[in-house]
């Protein structure tokens, strides 16, 4: 097209039109995302001004917005991540090692590893009921408990610890496994000794990362029976216990302004410090490993 | 790019080995049995080694001898890494490889079922083209077979002797909690090399050990296989025929397609092949 503009130079110029526009177009794409989630922050940060206090955090729940505090369900988030952990890290890594390590490339494997990455997909509701049905009805352990719940989030982010812990393990040199066998190591030893440890901040960063989404998660909650309002910490594998996010869903269906606004407003800082936290220990963790292995 | 299809018509009497029927390998001299009269430390028969349906070793015959270096030279492709891999089995940690002839260690043939892999490496040691120490300290990759196979009596001193033996210790004494990593290329290489010897094999493999080194850290590299052959079988894959020339007692040229052409006395093939297609290879009219 209009290519015969710059004739002086003796090769005339190519056309940036296209160029430009798609540029702009890109980062149209890329504001429209970051923008509206800076606004949602903002406006939720300037409404929970004066509302998130030290007396909020350290209250449990009461009827007068000026009273509630958000304590029980702050430690119930805790300690769900904690039973998460403990559940999730031992049988992500287990299936992460055999699946990448000890099975073989055949039809079954690609089915199983077919169905983890649809598992990651699966909506948590879906969950909820597989944990009603399974753990509250079959096993009874009864409705709403921190077990329950525990194990009923631990099954929603498993299939993610695993995709994350797989990729890590994957990621690990095949040099570095031959120069194990090469010496003469079984594969246990040369999985524990050389594998792992260069897998695991890897290995830990999806599982954090996994955490960060656990701890956001409402519908298993309330699939699985959770109280909507708890007034005091969890002190037992089954005590029933409160949610971050349950305990704002509840509020948010209060009729005062006070709660709808001010203390949800501030539930939601909480919850979104801690997640972030959480994400930023993930990130330190790795950069703090791949400076040691580089 | 007129790989050995092009110059092999240019071949004349030896023209036989170019059709490649697996087994007429049988007829080959492997030339001279056994020579100085010492029993083969491993020895082939008729090995094939296929990659799913493709045949990458046909019909080898080779005896190496004891204390010696066995230099296995070839174009890219030709095969000699899947032999030199076949020696200590760990093309099974390939899953489409498979084997079929015999490949004797002292005898015995390693493919038989009751033949432990595992057991088989500590015995035969291996070093592989790109240095591939652990993100350890440089105590700890040395250690690192002792600790796998349990030899840990007097480990510190099993670790010097053998950073002695493979001539880095000057390089590295009082620094042996320092990361392997942060040796240089040819420090690295020579720390793997101390690695595979500490737990004293009896033989070692070494795949193109100095491909990827200047060449001061190659010219180290080679004094030290020359120091080692005299107490281990060495058996070493090279693209560099000089190297071969310099620091091996037999040569084995494999060519394309997974033949051993010529096996013998270093001089005499590097002098006096019997075979046009190795005397092409090793003057460089082609691979």
């Amino acid at each position: 097209m209009a290519t015969e503009t710059g004739g002086d130079t003796g090769f005339g110029q190519v056309s940036r039109a296209k160029d430009v526009a798609f540029r702009y177009v890109t980062l149209a794409a890329t504001l429209v995302g970051i923008v509206s989630l800076a606004i949602l922050l903002a406006y939720v940060t300037v409404d929970a001004v004066g509302w998130l206090d030290w007396q909020f955090l350290t209250s449990p729940p009461h009827p007068d917005p000026f009273e509630a505090g958000y304590y029980p369900a702050l430690v119930g988030s805790i300690a769900l991540m904690v039973l998460i952990a403990l559940v999730t890290f031992p049988l992500g890594v287990g299936a992460a090692i055999y699946l990448e390590e000890y099975a073989s490339d055949n039809l079954l494997t690609r089915f199983i590893q077919l169905n983890i990455a649809n598992l990651a997909g699966v909506p948590s509701v879906v969950y909820g009921l597989l944990g009603l049905g399974l753990f509250v009805g079959l096993l009874n352990l009864g409705f709403g408990t921190l077990l329950v719940a525990g194990f009923t989030v631990s099954l929603l982010v498993l299939p993610i610890v695993i995709i994350s812990a797989q990729e890590a393990i994957r990621a690990v040199p095949d040099s570095q496994r031959q120069a194990s066998y090469g010496m003469g190591a079984t594969k246990w030893q040369t999985i524990r000794n050389v594998v792992l440890p260069r897998a695991m901040p890897g290995i830990m960063t999806g599982t954090i990362l996994a955490l960060g989404r656990a701890i956001g998660e409402t519908a298993p909650l309330i699939m699985i029976g959770a109280p909507t309002t708890v007034f005091g910490v969890p002190n037992s594998l089954f005590s029933k216990i409160s949610a971050m996010p349950m305990q704002i869903y509840t509020w948010a269906q209060y009729p005062s302004t006070e709660f709808q606004y001010g203390v949800v407003a501030a539930s939601a800082v909480t919850l979104l410090a801690v997640l972030l936290t959480i994400n930023s220990i993930a990130i330190l963790i790795r950069n703090k490993y791949q400076q040691q292995q580089s | 790019m007129t790989p050995d299809g092009g110059t092999s018509g240019a071949v004349s009497e030896s023209q036989r080995r170019d059709t490649r029927p697996a087994k007429s390998a049988v007829d080959r001299p492997s030339s001279g049995p056994a020579t100085r009269g010492d029993d083969p430390v491993i020895e082939s028969r008729n090995l094939d080694v296929f990659y799913g349906d493709d045949q990458a070793l046909h019909g080898i015959n080779m005896k190496i001898p004891e204390r010696q270096v066995t230099a296995l030279i070839g174009p890219s492709g030709c095969g000699k890494s899947t032999f030199l891999r076949s020696i200590n089995r760990m093309n099974d940690l390939i899953d489409i490889a498979r084997v079929e002839g015999e490949l004797l260690f002292r005898g015995k043939n390693v493919y038989d079922d009751d033949v432990d892999p595992v057991a088989l490496r500590r015995k035969i040691g291996m070093i592989f083209q790109k240095p591939n120490p652990f993100p350890k300290s440089i105590f700890d990759n040395v250690a690192y077979g002792l600790k796998v196979q349990g030899m840990t009596d007097d480990l510190e001193e099993q670790v010097h002797t053998a950073l002695e033996r493979a001539a880095l210790i000057d390089e590295v004494e009082g620094r042996l909690d320092e990361s392997g990593l942060e040796l240089s290329g040819g420090q690295q290489q020579r720390l793997c090399i101390a690695r595979a010897i500490a737990t004293d094999p009896e033989v070692i493999l070494m795949d193109e050990p100095a491909s990827a080194l200047d060449p001061v850290a190659t010219s180290k590299i080679e004094d030290l296989i020359e120091d080692l052959a005299e107490e281990y079988t060495v058996v070493i894959v090279t693209h560099n025929m000089q190297q071969a020339a310099r620091i091996s007692d037999k040569t084995a040229v494999f060519l394309t397609g997974g033949e051993l052409v010529e096996f013998g006395e270093t001089n005499q093939i590097f002098e006096n092949p019997d075979h046009d297609r190795v005397e092409d290879y090793i003057t460089g009219k082609f691979g």
